[in-house]
């Protein structure tokens, strides 16, 4: 199948999901296990996405890099450093890794 | 109006400078998962979405369903919806339809979280601005990664692979120490994305995911019910 079907298919989804409650939607959502339910979505999403394919991150044979690149991340965040602060130390702990072993 | 809009860029500047390191992480990653430089950069053009652009790569590389592609974008990207309903709420009366047909292209996390912190009401031409400075920092980090995973040292591009997995951490840890709810969540979610790792292993990435989503927060929000019903806050 061609990719631009695919890639069509993605931005026409991502697109509706923003555009429809924004153009049209003007009642608020009221269930509180509705709202809490969409409150924990984006966590399950990230969790589910990050385990356990950030293991295998680094490419074949790298498990060792990706595990310690885990481990800096998870230290990072614990302490609530930014965003872009946590991704690219967690790199870097790969990286360094890499060159040790 | 273009004082708005000046104030909107300003406002984006943040944002892009974020951005430019994560997609140029998702640049590599499509390029190794054998995509050109061209597509990746047209998919962060028509997607601007972290999460839902590396799940639908690997839906890409795997070969998957369009069904896939469709029911993992609805869920991963689900969010968005709450957030854009958020933000109707704070619109200008500026904010006729052709400018909400517009302007919803571009709420993402770090868009929705900036125009909500505005104590005034949101016109078109400040969003216009927050979103035209994060794209350009969004598609330009991409083919910039994209061009880079084809001319670094596999040493590093290797170690680039991290940086989405290691923004995904930093979204989820700092709430997970705050709320129970939230670590409960990811945790559940974990678990199941492991057991169809390891093995459930016939069910493909996309439906996997789809399922550790829904079950893991359908648990959490009757496990651990949420008080305060403000949104989007990751």
């Amino acid at each position: 199948m061609s990719i631009v079907i695919y890639v069509a298919v993605m931005a026409v989804v991502t697109y509706l999901i923003r555009m429809v409650p924004f153009t049209f939607f003007r009642k608020k959502i009221t269930s509180q296990f509705w709202l809490s339910f969409l409150h924990y979505i984006p966590y399950a999403v990230l969790s589910a996405m990050t385990f356990p394919a950030i293991f295998y991150s680094t490419g074949d044979g790298n498990t060792v890099t990706a595990v310690a690149g885990t481990i800096v991340a998870l230290a990072m965040a614990y302490f609530e450093l930014p965003l872009i602060a946590v991704a690219l130390g967690a790199s870097a702990a790969a990286f360094i890794t890499g060159l040790i072993i | 109006m273009k004082k708005d809009f000046a104030r909107g860029m300003s406002h984006g500047v943040p944002i892009m400078l974020g951005y430019l390191s994560v997609s140029f992480g998702f640049g590599i990653a499509a390029v190794g998962k054998g995509l050109s430089a061209l597509c990746a950069s047209l998919i962060s053009l028509t997607n601007v979405t972290s999460a839902g652009q590396a799940a639908g790569i690997d839906i890409i590389a795997a070969g998957g369903t369009l069904l896939e592609m469709v029911l993992v974008q609805i869920t991963i990207n689900m969010r968005y919806s709450l957030m854009a309903l958020s933000l109707s709420q704070k619109l200008d009366k500026r904010f006729t339809t052709p400018h909400r047909l517009a302007a919803s292209y571009g709420i993402t996390d770090e868009i929705f979280a900036v125009c909500a912190a505005q104590n005034t009401p949101l016109t078109p031409a400040y969003m216009y601005g927050v979103i035209f400075v994060a794209v350009l920092g969004w598609v330009g980090g991409t083919a910039m990664g994209a061009v880079a995973g084809e001319i670094l040292p596999e040493a590093v591009s290797n170690a680039m692979g991290l940086v989405l997995y290691g923004m995904f951490i930093a979204i989820v840890m700092p709430p997970c120490k705050k709320e129970k709810g939230v670590l409960a969540v990811s945790l559940i979610a974990v678990v199941i994305s492991l057991l169809f790792k390891y093995v459930f292993t016939v069910v493909s990435g996309g439906f996997a995911m789809i399922i550790c989503a829904i079950v893991a927060s359908l648990a959490g929000a009757w496990l651990f019910p949420v008080k305060d019903t403000r949104e989007g806050k990751e």
